[in-house]
């Protein structure tokens, strides 16, 4: 059964140009907002406008209808000129229940347009909302366009047709939603309607329920007799480079980054993880993708996870563990082992709100230390960030290839807001990935463990079952000569500053340091690392064309830091460090560069507005002139 | 295949490493008689990968003359799932003790055990602490006087034979270290295995817990104290073997019969039998004499053969790039 939309005369709408909107859905966990927003976001990306995505859902899975802690939103920004995050404030929010509204209200501009569901606000969801009265009533909304529409009716009425239960029936107020929102910003539905058709395939009348509801929502647009005010937007294609394109968020991008390393190095990979929040996709995505050279092992936990990727390394495959803040603090003992024995380990660490269980679904950039410091001994490894969920395809490779070339692990942050935000991307050409093949030794003559490429230091790799390649390694300090233990104080000394010297040599590895906005002198720059890029980049777009001399550098490589970086700070008066922790980053730049810097920081689990990052930069441009 | 593999003996398999254990320990027994069982195996050399937790039995694969890796405390099985995971052709060996394995490493002992991974773990059990200077361990017997528990421990040991049984294992055997022929025999067996193979090696630290096992070790006394299990054979105890095992069915217990007039009555050692297993790995002295011999053995799919279907299944196709990255929604923009 397949409805059709009427064909009724469509009333005369104002229309309005916008540049650039931000759309945040908002509703209870089991209302559907993810799918709602990753829908829209597909329109959109075909709509041709540059976006970024940001879904923020709760830590609990189920928790009861109509509650607070319950809410789960989808915030996306899409617009004519480059996105680079989900947007500062909301010019429209859909709110499905009280508890939506509450939770996300402050979030919306004045004179913004919300849309409800006034069938949501019963007497019991404004209690549990701890309203006193019916906002949407009491006047307490007049400072925004209010669109109160009884969705919960709507959607009964346009499903009727199928025969679903009123529990069944209601599921499709999202779709219904979706249709309204995609009207209001003039999206095609085809793709969602595919989408639907797909998802439902073993049950079609869902499906065809779904989508006459989606319709329905559509039309109610078109026909229905809106406030004053409510109107069609329309934003203008962005200018983007040619190619061909698609929607990638951090998770997806970072575990194909690890499958074309491995293609790059020719290496199996085994991937062993245990699930933690917001790290878990990860093992999720790669699990499904055993037909590449990848196996998986969900381990028992984050100990025997990090182990048995170390094991699969000395085997001669590439291991790989992942996991988020705390996970990765059980993690240290067995990096520092891959360290001491120089066998190759990529670690992932998704970042979350800590200390401890912290914030698991909320984002933060506060392993920085942890990642660089974290360690007992004497323990350097190579410390990479992702900027934006794309570029987590690039450093999974960079990790996989300077893992395995200087045998040594390497940590790749990424965060919880780079796994879950998505982007669009233009997609690579395969071919054109470099290779880095992966060279084992099988020579028996004269081999020693300890053998060392001369100008990498990397240790050579012989694999188990190799034939005349029998040797031992382990965690007791061995011999620089020939690699058996040594409790010699010179060799420990001699082995100690290799280990230093392997990571420190990994800087002429790496690209220079390139200024990613504005010129590379000028009065301040504004120095980042992992996910704060997008705002950083978008504040100081802003900063430029309102004629302020600053620069945006984004640094991927942390430890060892790319050779020209503190020449090129220092081409600048003042230095400016945005950062989603306490300041840990502008530790490393002060003592490796000597350089003053000053530190914009946050950690309210949210990722940086463009305007906190606008506002910080003014103050301290007006400080600099002050001095001069 | 087999014919391609050169005859090697116990020379072989020994390295160039000065053996650093105290004198007197039955640690040395144990390598002398793995040493010695290697080439018997008749596997390629290269193949063989020794894997060791932390403590005194951990510096073992050190003295092999294989690919080796001493890790980090009570972490050997996880890394060594990882090497057989990385290369299911790999025979992994994993070297442990009493702490290693059953105090920091238990999680991964009993996960590794119930996930059946293809391995031969070794457990050398002297009921002690012994390169931290003689604490006590987690199977020392209640009261152990030791430098952290100088008015006895009062923890209870735990069983690893009963352990493993409890975390699902499907080889599990005891033997003790310097009973040469005996260790050599469950070794060989463990080797063939399909799945976890784990052997219980009681083991002597003449330092800090010498004669811990003193009743089981000492030729004039062990007969007494000692019950060598072999599959069908009743079992039977004491010098002239005139002592057996019975199962008293209205208790479910077992209870020591002279042979004597009892041949009927004699338990028969099945070990296929897992309620048989777990009685038999209970027995300890006074009362009965400690079980030595395969305890429990299971016909099941290892954890790697699994694994492999999987991935077989997986790479009927091989996965593209390119396909991979152009796979859902993509657009074109000019």
């Amino acid at each position: 059964m397949q409805t059709e939309t009427k064909q009724i005369e469509v009333p005369q709408v104002e229309e309005k140009e916008v540049r650039g909107i931000v759309v945040r859905f908002a509703g209870d966990s089991g209302d559907g907002m993810q799918l709602t927003g990753t829908n829209f976001t597909q329109a959109t990306a075909l709509h041709g406008n540059d976006l970024s995505t940001f879904p923020d859902f709760p830590a609990e899975i189920r928790a009861p209808i109509g509650a607070t802690f319950g809410v789960s939103a989808f915030q996306i920004f899409f617009g004519a000129e480059d996105v680079t995050t989900a947007g500062d404030d909301v010019d429209v929010l859909v709110a499905m229940n009280p508890a939506a509204l509450t939770t996300n209200l402050h979030m919306i501009l004045e004179g913004g347009l919300l849309i409800v569901d006034s069938g949501a606000f019963t007497d019991k969801n404004l209690a549990k909302a701890k309203y006193e009265s019916n906002p949407l009533e009491d006047g307490s909304l007049n400072g925004y366009r209010l669109l109160s529409i009884n969705i919960h009716k709507q959607v009964l009425e346009a499903v009727a047709p199928f025969g679903l239960s009123h529990k069944e029936a209601l599921r499709s107020k999202n779709m219904w939603t979706l249709g309204l929102v995609m009207w209001l910003f003039d999206r095609d539905r085809s793709a969602t309607i595919t989408g639907l058709r797909s998802k439902f395939v073993k049950n079609p009348v869902v499906a065809e329920a779904n989508i006459a509801a989606l319709n329905a929502g559509h039309a109610y647009g078109e026909t229905a007799e809106l406030p004053v005010g409510i109107h069609v937007y329309k934003v203008p294609k962005a200018e983007v480079e040619p190619g061909y394109y698609r929607n990638i968020t951090g998770t997806q991008a970072l575990a194909w980054g690890l499958l074309a390393g491995s293609e790059q190095a020719e290496i199996d990979l085994l991937f062993a993880s245990y699930p933690i929040t917001p790290a878990s996709g990860l093992l999720h995505e790669l699990a499904s993708r055993k037909d590449f050279r990848v196996n998986t092992f969900q381990a028992e936990d984050e100990i025997a996870a990090v182990c048995a990727a170390i094991g699969a390394s000395f085997a001669g495959s590439l291991g790989i563990t992942s996991s988020a803040g705390p996970g990765i603090a059980l993690k240290a003992e067995g990096i520092a082992l891959a360290a001491a024995t120089e066998l190759p380990l990529v670690v992932v660490n998704t970042q979350r709100g800590g200390p401890s269980t912290g914030l698991p679904t909320k984002t933060e950039q506060s392993d920085f230390n942890m990642a660089l410091f974290g360690r007992h001994g004497d323990t350097p490894i190579p410390v990479i960030a992702a900027s934006t969920s794309a570029d987590c395809f690039w450093m999974a490779i960079e990790a996989v290839r300077l893992a395995t070339k200087y045998m040594t692990p390497v940590m790749l942050l990424s965060d919880g807001y780079l796994a879950n935000a998505s982007e669009p991307w233009k997609i690579p050409q395969v071919d054109s990935l470099a290779s880095f093949k992966v060279e084992y030794s099988d020579d028996p003559q004269e081999f020693r463990p300890s053998i060392r490429n001369e100008k990498t230091k990397a240790r050579v790799w012989a694999k188990p079952g190799t034939p005349g390649m029998e040797h031992r390694i382990g965690g007791i300090e061995r011999s620089f000569e020939t690699g058996d233990i040594s409790y010699d104080p010179e060799n420990h000394q001699k082995m100690t500053e290799l280990r230093k010297l392997k990571v420190e040599n990994i800087s002429s590895d790496i690209p220079l340091q390139e200024v990613s906005y504005g010129r590379d002198s000028g009065k301040l720059a504004v120095l980042g690392w992992g996910s704060t890029f997008g705002a950083i980049h978008q504040a100081v777009k802003r900063a430029v064309s309102e004629g302020l001399e600053v620069s945006h550098i984004q640094v991927q490589y942390l430890s060892p830091m790319p050779r020209n970086l503190g020449e090129l700070l220092s081409n600048f008066e003042a230095i400016l460090i945005p950062e989603m922790n306490t300041g840990q980053f502008i530790r490393m730049v002060r003592s490796e560069f000597l350089l003053d810097a000053e530190s914009l920081t946050k950690v309210s689990g949210q990722p940086f507005k463009i305007s906190e990052i606008v506002d910080a930069i003014q103050r301290k441009y007006k400080d600099l002139e002050k001095r001069a | 295949m087999n014919q391609t593999i050169p005859k090697l003996t116990l020379k072989d398999f020994a390295t160039d490493q000065e053996v650093r254990w105290c004198p007197g320990c039955g640690d040395y027994a144990i390598l002398k008689t793995i040493q010695k069982v290697m080439p018997e195996l008749n596997k390629p050399k290269e193949n063989q990968v020794f894997i060791s937790g932390i403590g005194c039995s951990s510096r073992f694969p050190y003295y092999m003359n294989t690919f080796g890796f001493h890790t980090i405390h009570g972490r050997a099985p996880a890394i060594a799932t990882g090497v057989k995971l990385a290369n299911p052709e790999l025979d992994v060996w994993v070297i442990t003790g009493d702490g290693d394995g059953f105090s920091i490493g238990g999680n991964h002992m009993m996960h590794v055990i119930r996930r059946n991974v293809d391995l031969q773990i070794l457990v050398f059990n002297n009921e002690i602490y012994g390169l931290t200077k003689g604490q006590y361990s987690p199977t020392s017997q209640t009261g152990t006087l030791s430098p952290s528990s100088p008015l006895g421990s009062i923890d209870s040991p735990l069983s690893p034979c009963l352990i493993a049984l409890g975390s699902g294992g499907t080889f599990i055997a005891r033997s003790i270290d310097t009973e040469a022929k005996h260790l050599a025999e469950i070794v060989r067996k463990s080797s063939v295995h399909k799945g976890a193979s784990f052997v219980e090696i009681l083991q002597n630290c003449p330092i800090y817990n010498d004669g811990v096992f003193e009743q089981v070790k000492n030729k004039k006394v062990a007969p007494d104290f000692r019950a060598e299990v072999t599959h069908g054979d009743a079992i039977t105890f004491g010098k002239d073997r005139e002592k057996g095992i019975s199962l008293n069915r209205d208790s479910l217990t077992l209870e020591v019969l002279p042979v004597d007039g009892n041949e009927g009555k004699l338990l028969i050692h099945d070990e296929h039998n897992k309620v048989q297993a777990q009685l038999l790995a209970s027995m300890k002295g006074p009362d009965f004499p400690v079980a030595v011999g395969v305890l429990y053995r299971e016909k099941k799919a290892s954890f790697i053969e699994d694994m492999q279907k999987h991935v077989n299944v997986s790479r009927r196709e091989k996965g593209s790039l390119k396909s991979l990255l152009e796979s859902g929604h993509t657009w074109e923009v000019d």
